[in-house]
């Protein structure tokens, strides 16, 4: 048999499920790859030898008629996990052994997955270049000393190196979908409430979702099938019922509507996104869909909106980090205030602290009308246009990244330049829309480039429909050279 | 301090001063479990035995509303005469302490769930409305004890994440006097309405006193100052004496009042000034942005107004009407549900006049003594209706019944039973009497004498020597008649 | 607008995270670009726009009143830095 951690989890699935593979020989071909993780730096936790036990386990009386039956599945270290180490990429929870599941997690195993290791991220999910976690960087398989993107960054590493099969990630503001595309894989961004968020380290509530990380289109919808599904234990949780994405994934888009918004072409976007993209639009129509030009006008505010809005409630929300009832506290302190400040000080990154800096000032009195306020009436807008827009297309097709994956340190000193990593990703959650990145093709010096269909809410399947229709006619085949290896 | 025509009036070196207050009231509500978890609220549990994952902000945790506490909120509103906000939100209260584990507080800052609303009270010069500013529900915080450890903080999260409803008033109350009236006829309304049971032993009920003074006459409210977390009634009159005078003190001496957050020492007896949690108050308010706004719609509010039991208010006018009470009285039997509902149950089978003495007056001094309620007394209300029904019945005398009482009270015993066992029942068969009474007769024949020609008193000795013959058990008012006929 | 050092100084307080003297400036410099980025959004008119109230059209979901948690005070302490058999530990606040 070739190279199992080649293949796709779908095909995975159909071997095992055919009795013609075991799962300890699939988690044995992930083990291996694992062990040469060391320059890619993917793995905060390697699960193996418990992935391996739960692999014989599994084998010795196999359950079939799950969805994901004996595959050892890796997610991204914000996923609170049963008695594993669960660190969000930070100093401040690098111990915290969590006695509970998140509910996504707790899905995946319900389906007859098991853990296999908690991936690296950029700090408290706040990054784009995986360049701000606790552990050290991450490298992007596609060559050395390049990010993978972030902040699901691990996570796009390890499966575009085939480190596991499949993954899940989170993205508030693009942290799936850039990744993807900077990895030359496909990343998921659910509406938001499809998923689930108890459990999951919480960075900015109204727009964090949890997402699938995948090889293919096709193993996205079964992965997507075996995350979602109402939960009473989020009060944001959607309450519906579940579709087959997997079985009804069709590739006939004919007479589907796809909208390009002029809006997303940029001052200074290299002309490969520009080439990218007008491939997307080519294969869009020769699969039988028509594409429409359309309008977001208040597409240039996304970007600071953003940055009002996710710092304010990320402030908020890493205000419970405070060396009392979990996690880092410093030594050295004489009274509770001390114990908070050293704590957080010690404890917190440099970007972390920034947007808790930036959050706090932002809802603080006397400034709250002129930016969250403000910034929420914009979020409206910026909703709306997508509205509007939704009544005359089913789908918008936009590149995922303004550029491709650049080098480890290029933009590390500026956080603008950051920032504009996620100019096409986020007004995608601000609204709270579906979106996925599928590799689209590659720049000149052969980086995958990725392109994002964007849906309306709930219309997952829609989305995923066109995506596999051109995903077949790219055909992106990636062959990296496994220089972390060496 | 003085008085005139009741109104509170504080006598400063200058002139006279008035005293504005404001309270804002935390209630318990009586719900079983947390407002945002599932965790008990139960009273006295050994600590940090009532908290979840929720309660002690764990990463990943989410909030989920107690529909019950919702729905108390309403019913309070309701009996408040208040408007009931169809749309209203949650915000995040942000700040830092050891007992607010997630940092912030889930409370509700722009659009409270309940608007505005009323009080009535009865004062002893008349009745005045006070009027409500808002209720909104919201969490209430763990507990930070500092007294067991010399250089460290104990934490219990018990109490973190209960339901408070926030009772905000208008700075309408004018005396500690009027303060008492509030806080009493706001707990009545409550305990009502099922909706806090207003234990404030047990914390359920205490209560934040905004205090200022001005000039008498004056129009515009001073400076106010805030005294937190008062937890009786007598302690929140008792602050409101000394922060006044304090206030007034400092403006006469040509000084300013800073407005601060001071506490009631109940010890010494004054306020102090906090230094505060938070270096300036800048709670950062927000819409928590892992809840939803709260859409309550008008077919859920018909239900609950329907559903509402008769309060207060209402029961004194019915009571006043239905069982001739005077205004006094009737305030008295309707302060507690339990009071009005054992009155009303007792009248039923009885005579009312009676019925309301010896309750008001037997019954509650029973009631002081043995210092339980009403519900814990052995004297239900079937027995004192008994009890009642034999002196109208004239089974026994008035006086005897207060044997009977003092008997009912310590064992609980059935009043036909004590009766019967004592053979206390009143002799009121007329040839009986009238055989001792001749005899009595015969036998102080100077007596008689003397009393038809004049000496009324007499009277009365005759009546104390039949008495004395039947043992006490004569009927009195046949023993006046038959007497006055024969000693014609 | 730009962020100065007392407004850095302030801002950390409330936030309980204790600054460096030696990286004061630059913070004051990082956050200054960052809001001279966000301020762009001056530029619109939002006079009559409602604010984003909830991204779902959801009502929010009441739950019934039971008590399905708690008793779980082991878990709770387990994770704790500092902690005795039945409490939280922690400094004592200077008041």
């Amino acid at each position: 048999m070739s190279d199992i951690s080649k293949k796709s989890l779908t095909e995975i699935v159909r071997l095992i499920k055919k009795k013609e593979i075991k799962s300890e020989e699939v988690t044995q071909s992930f083990i291996k790859n694992i062990n040469n993780d060391k320059k890619l730096n993917s793995f905060i936790t390697n699960c193996s030898e418990e992935a391996l036990n739960k692999a014989k386990t599994f084998d010795k009386s196999p359950k079939l008629d799950t969805l994901l039956p004996g595959i050892p599945i890796a997610v991204k270290d914000l996923f609170c996990t049963k008695d594993i180490k669960t660190t969000a990429g930070s100093k401040m929870l690098e111990n915290f052994i969590p006695n509970y599941e998140s509910t996504i997690t707790n899905n995946l195993w319900k389906e007859g997955a098991f853990l296999l290791g908690k991936l690296n991220c950029d700090e408290y999910a706040m990054g784009s270049s995986n360049e701000t976690s606790y552990f050290g960087n991450v490298m992007n398989p596609i060559a050395e000393n390049t990010v993978p993107g972030g902040s699901s960054g691990g996570s796009a590493s390890a499966l575009a190196a085939d480190l596991t099969p499949v993954t899940i990630g989170t993205d508030t503001g693009g942290s799936i979908r850039q990744p993807a595309s900077f990895t030359g894989t496909v990343g998921l961004k659910p509406t938001y409430g499809l998923c689930s968020r108890w459990g999951i380290v919480a960075f900015a509530s109204s727009l964090d979702q949890a997402g699938p990380m995948t090889k293919t289109v096709e193993d996205s919808a079964l992965m997507l099938e075996a995350m979602a599904g109402f939960d009473k234990k989020d009060s944001t949780s959607i309450n519906k019922k579940t579709e087959s994405y997997s079985k009804n994934l069709n590739e006939n888009i004919k007479g589907l509507k796809i909208g390009v918004p002029k809006e997303y072409r940029v001052d200074g976007m290299p002309n490969e996104i520009d080439k990218l993209w007008e491939n997307g639009k080519k294969l869009l129509i020769d699969s039988g869909a028509e594409i429409i030009d359309i309008s977001l006008p208040h597409t240039k505010y996304a970007l600071p909106t953003y940055y009002i809005v996710a710092p304010a409630e990320a402030s908020s929300n890493l205000a419970r980090y405070d060396g009392v009832k979990y996690g880092f506290r410093s030594e050295k302190s004489n009274n509770l205030i001390e114990m908070y400040e050293n704590t957080r000080s010690e404890a917190f990154g440099d970007e972390v602290k920034r947007r808790i800096l930036i959050g706090t000032y932002v809802l603080s009195s006397g400034y709250y009308d002129a930016y969250y306020l403000k910034a929420q009436k914009v979020r409206q807008l910026i909703k709306k246009d997508f509205d509007q827009s939704f009544k005359k297309v089913d789908a918008i097709l936009t590149p995922s990244t303004p550029s491709s994956a650049f080098k480890i340190g290029e933009k590390k000193n500026d956080p603008i330049s950051m920032y504009l990593n996620d100019i096409f990703t986020v007004p995608v959650n601000l609204a709270g829309i579906p979106a996925i990145s599928i590799p689209g093709g590659t720049d000149n010096n052969n980086y995958p480039l990725g392109l994002q269909l964007i849906g309306k809410p709930l219309d997952e399947q829609k989305l995923l429909n066109i995506a596999y229709a051109i995903e077949k006619k790219i055909s992106f085949k990636q062959s990296l050279n496994k220089w972390w290896e060496k | 301090m003085s008085k005139e025509s009741g109104k509170y009036i504080i006598e400063g070196e200058k002139g006279k001063w008035e005293v504005i207050i404001g309270l804002e009231v935390h209630a318990q509500v009586t719900s079983k479990s947390k407002l945002f978890s599932g965790a008990s609220t139960k009273f006295g549990a050994e600590p940090n035995t009532q908290v979840s994952l929720v309660d002690s902000a764990f990463p990943g945790m989410l909030p989920v509303i107690n529909e019950f506490c919702v729905q108390q909120a309403i019913k309070t509103g309701l009996g408040l005469n208040a408007k009931i906000n169809s749309y209203s939100v949650f915000d995040r209260k942000n700040y830092f302490y050891a007992d607010l584990p997630q940092g912030y507080q889930i409370s509700q800052y722009k659009n409270p769930i309940v608007g505005e609303g009323e009080i009535t009270l009865d004062l002893p010069n008349g009745s005045k409305k006070i009027r409500i500013e808002r209720l909104h529900l919201e969490q209430d915080a763990g507990k930070s004890i500092h007294d067991l450890d010399p250089s460290n903080t104990f934490v219990d999260l018990n109490r973190s994440g209960v339901a408070l409803m926030e009772i905000v008033s208008k700075p309408d109350m004018r005396s500690p006097n009027e303060v008492n009236a509030y806080v009493k006829k706001l707990r009545s309304i409550m305990r009502y309405l099922g909706t806090c049971d207003g234990n404030m032993q047990e914390g359920s009920l205490r209560a934040d006193v905004n205090v200022s003074v001005r000039k008498e006459g004056d129009k515009l409210l001073g400076t106010r100052c805030e005294i937190k977390n008062v937890n009786s009634i007598k302690f929140m009159q008792a602050a409101i004496v000394y922060e006044a005078k304090r206030q007034v003190n400092l403006l006469e001496s040509g000084k300013k009042i800073s407005q601060e957050t001071r506490l009631f020492d109940t010890k010494k007896n004054e306020t102090r000034s906090m230094r505060s949690k938070e270096d300036a108050h800048d709670y950062r308010y927000f819409p928590d942005p892992d809840l939803l706004p709260l859409n309550i719609d008008k077919n859920l509010i018909e239900k609950i107004k329907k559903s509402l039991p008769e309060l207060p208010d209402q029961k004194k006018e019915r009571f006043i009407k239905e069982y001739s009470l005077t205004s006094y009285e009737a305030n008295i039997l309707v302060s507690e549900k339990e009071i009005s509902d054992y009155f009303e149950e007792v009248v039923k089978n009885s005579d009312k006049k009676l019925a309301k003495n010896w309750i008001m007056g037997e019954l509650f001094a029973s009631l002081n003594e043995k210092n339980i309620s009403i519900s814990e007394s052995p004297i239900t209300s079937n027995k004192m209706a008994q009890l009642i029904t034999s002196i109208s019945s004239g089974v026994i005398s008035g006086r005897t019944a207060k044997e009977v009482f003092e008997i009912m009270k310590e064992t609980g015993e059935e009043p036909k039973k004590i009766i019967e066992n004592k053979g206390l029942q009143q002799k009121s068969d007329p040839k009986e009497l009238e055989k001792i009474i001749d005899k009595i007769i015969s036998n102080n024949k100077d007596k008689v004498i003397q009393y038809k020609s004049g000496k009324d008193k007499l009277f009365g000795f005759f009546v104390g020597q039949v008495m004395k013959s039947s043992g006490g058990k004569a009927n009195p008012q046949l023993v006046n008649d038959i007497l006055k006929q024969k000693l014609k | 607008m730009s962020i100065d050092k007392d407004t850095v100084k302030h801002i950390s307080k409330l936030a309980r995270i204790s600054v460096d003297d030696t990286k004061i400036d630059n913070l004051s410099k990082d956050l200054s670009s960052i809001f001279k980025f966000i301020e762009k959004l001056n530029e619109l008119n939002t006079d009559n726009v409602e604010p984003l109230s909830s991204i779902l059209n959801e009502p929010l979901r009441l739950r019934k009143d039971e008590i399905n948690d708690g008793k779980i005070r082991e878990k709770i302490l387990e994770n704790s830095p500092q902690k005795n058999e039945e409490f939280f530990v922690v400094p004592k606040v200077i008041e």
